[in-house]
């Protein structure tokens, strides 16, 4: 009834802030108030600079693992994508000089990061698509692939020097704002396209709730499954593409503990865990919570083990207010049905 | 074959097992020694004992990657609690790991089954909820001073050889005791049976009354147990305590488990599997070792080869086989 007396311009507004996007909102707002209240200096601007630096990687990685669990599977092997895709850069570069490499040996080594990822990805994406193994399973034997083999190549050393343009990428200001967050907003808005407006996103929630009955549907899967994860993948390749711009510098193993904080965004905006629901938005938005939790933490001077063992509390909770949310809406779905 | 409870899975494994053998053996002329042999299984011990706690959960439709960093907290616990005590022996130290151990497998179950989180979320959140607080508290430091009894060596079986002394150790010893309990557990008991249902269709599985409560507690309290018992192995074996030791070890135990067949989504997995997967694996991490390749080379091999085992032994591939054979059964049937 309120809805009807509203004029249609705020109608929308109020049917575009829904429950989901206003409760994370408003814990974002909570968040920075606490955190603007007991840490030293959180509201100044090198701090938010800092947390603009910081957040594309985490946000590409976290892109990279919403597709595979819409589609209900998983894919444990971003960060070690992302390593082995900056150091088949990082390679590309050093043949062409290292630090003094001109213009077209930094687009070729763009191109040879993007295909590592694609490739890697496309293998994950055949193998699961083909065979039916579990995603889990696939992903996790593709890490141990990758991972070996990225430490083969270097040894367990790392790799530096870049050329100044390929840092300007990580470590630059455009209009005052990072660089790195406009190539990060690019991929949000990339992927919100693809997740609600093409036949891709619609096949990916399809075959999250019910891979068979998709196939059946006449959607091919396998083909949709191959290139869920080969974007995933090329995903993962920018991402890779970021940190050697940030650090000037590539090591295998770089960025492992993103893995648990990737997994935590998806589930804190809202996907699903078994797959079939989940929207882009509301993923970013929980990434900048954490982002501004990992930074005020930070601010805290709070231990780094520390921090790990409360990010894996935290995804304890959000999990378990995920259930009691769901329980709780049942119930009262029953009280008004009953009336 | 069958009566021997060796399935295809099995099948395959013992070859690929004896070809690898008789390759090593030609190529590397200390691989076929006994003492070489007999060091390859006290080193798999410890991760056997991990494979066959895994299997139960696996089996249950389950996974759990918090155990070993589970091992490491209790390794630490139980040194701490020995310490305390003024040494102990052998009885209370199993007896505490397993307690401790049994715990932690417990407080995985806890939020897996009360709150209905996929097992892999719950496990990846306790992984670096243990991991976390373990170097918080510890700091990072390794215990050495431990009771002399978990740091001396027990041999069960030695045998002077042209090639040095040929030991079989206590790891092997109390390996085959939790083989031999879990084979009990899911072959002989209707428990077991019901772990097998429960992997298989859980809604199924509740309404013939088998309560899913008491099976989440024993998979993952079974792991936990396990997981214990190995962590204080493996401080038997190292003799000494580091907190991180363990890290990462959770990776290669749950590959080598998948590749003796046991399905990730429950119902389906034996205990020979997991012997002969994990033989397989640290054969082909000890022949390469013999053949003197880069030890960086390994975990991209062991990589390839769990990724090659999973497309090949999945379901997929052979329906696509037999979906190429059909047309010609058809024929032959007209």
């Amino acid at each position: 009834m309120t809805t009807q007396a509203l004029s249609p311009d705020r109608r929308r507004i109020v049917r575009r802030l829904d429950p989901e996007i206003a409760s994370l909102l408003a814990l974002l707002v909570l968040v920075c108030i606490v955190f603007g209240a007991t840490a030293n200096g959180f509201t100044s601007a090198t701090t938010f600079t800092s947390m603009a630096f910081q957040l594309p990687e985490l946000g590409l990685l976290t892109l990279a693992m919403l597709m595979p669990i819409i589609s209900g599977g998983f894919n444990l092997a971003i960060t070690f994508t992302a390593n082995l895709c900056g150091l088949a850069m990082a390679a590309v570069l050093h043949k062409f000089g290292g630090a003094d490499a001109g213009a077209l040996a930094i687009m070729l080594g763009v191109a040879a990061a993007l295909a590592t990822g694609a490739v890697v990805g496309w293998l994950m994406g055949a193998i699961i698509a083909t065979t039916g193994a579990h995603p889990i399973l696939v992903s996790l034997s593709m890490m141990i692939f990758v991972r070996g083999l990225g430490e083969f190549l270097t040894r367990g050393g790392d790799i530096a020097g870049t050329p100044n343009a390929v840092q300007l990428i990580g470590q630059g200001t455009v209009f005052g704002i990072p660089a790195p967050l406009f190539v990060f907003a690019g991929a949000v808005v990339f992927w919100h396209v693809v997740m609600s407006r093409a036949r891709l996103g619609f096949a990916t929630r399809m075959i999250g709730s019910n891979l068979e009955a998709t196939r059946y549907s006449g959607v091919p899967t396998r083909r949709m499954l191959t290139l869920i994860y080969t974007l995933s993948g090329l995903m993962s390749g920018i991402a890779g593409i970021l940190m050697l711009a940030r650090f000037n510098s590539v090591r295998v193993g770089h960025g492992e503990a993103y893995l648990l904080i990737t997994v935590l965004a998806c589930f804190l905006g809202g996907v699903d865990p078994f797959g079939g629901f989940g929207r882009v938005v509301p993923v970013a938005l929980a990434l900048v919570i954490l982002q501004v939790i990992a930074s005020g933490l930070n601010l805290l001077g709070s231990n780094q083990h520390l921090a790990t063992a409360l990010w894996g509390g935290f995804l304890l909770l959000v999990m378990v207010a995920r259930s009691v949310w769901t329980w709780a809406s049942h119930f009262l779905q029953m009280m008004f049905a009953r009336r | 074959m069958r009566k021997l409870g060796i399935g295809t899975t099995e099948g395959w494994l013992l070859v690929a097992i004896l070809l690898m053998g008789a390759t090593l053996s030609l190529l590397a002329p200390t691989f076929l020694t006994l003492s070489n042999l007999f060091d390859l299984l006290n080193a798999s011990s410890v991760n056997i004992i991990f494979g066959v706690g895994l299997l139960v959960v696996l089996i249950a439709g389950g996974i759990d990657i918090s155990f070993t960093v589970a091992a490491s907290v209790v390794q630490y616990l139980t040194a701490l609690t020995l310490q305390s005590f003024g040494g102990g022996d052998w009885a209370t130290g199993l007896l505490l790991a397993a307690a401790f151990g049994t715990l932690l497998g417990c407080f995985n179950a806890f939020w897996i089954y009360q709150f209905r989180i996929v097992s892999i979320v719950v496990t990846i959140a306790t992984y670096n909820l243990f991991f976390g607080l373990l170097m918080y508290f510890s700091g990072g430091v390794s215990l050495y001073d431990l009771p002399d009894w978990l740091t001396t060596r027990i041999a069960i079986v030695s045998i002077e050889t042209a090639n040095g002394r040929a030991e079989i150790t206590i790891l092997v010893v109390v390996m085959t005791f939790c083989v031999a309990a879990t084979w009990l557990l899911l072959r002989r008991t209707s428990t077991g049976r019901q772990l097998y249902a429960m992997g298989d269709n859980v809604e199924g599985a509740r309404r013939i009354g088998i309560s899913l409560g008491a099976m989440h507690y024993l998979a993952f309290g079974w792991l936990g147990f396990m997981a214990g018992i190995a962590g204080l192995m493996q401080a038997h074996y190292a003799q000494e305590v580091v907190p991180n030791a363990l890290y990462g070890r959770e990776l290669d135990v749950l590959a080598a488990v998948v590749l003796g067949g046991a399905r990730l989504g429950g119902g389906r997995g034996t205990i020979l599997g997991v012997l002969l997967g994990i033989l397989l694996v640290a054969m082909t991490q000890n022949g390469l070792n013999l053949l003197g390749i880069s030890p960086y080379a390994f975990k991209m091999i062991v990589g390839a080869i769990i990724l090659v085992a999973i497309t090949l032994s999945s379901e997929g591939v052979g329906r696509l086989i037999g979906s190429w054979h059909a047309p010609m059964r058809q024929r032959t049937a007209q």
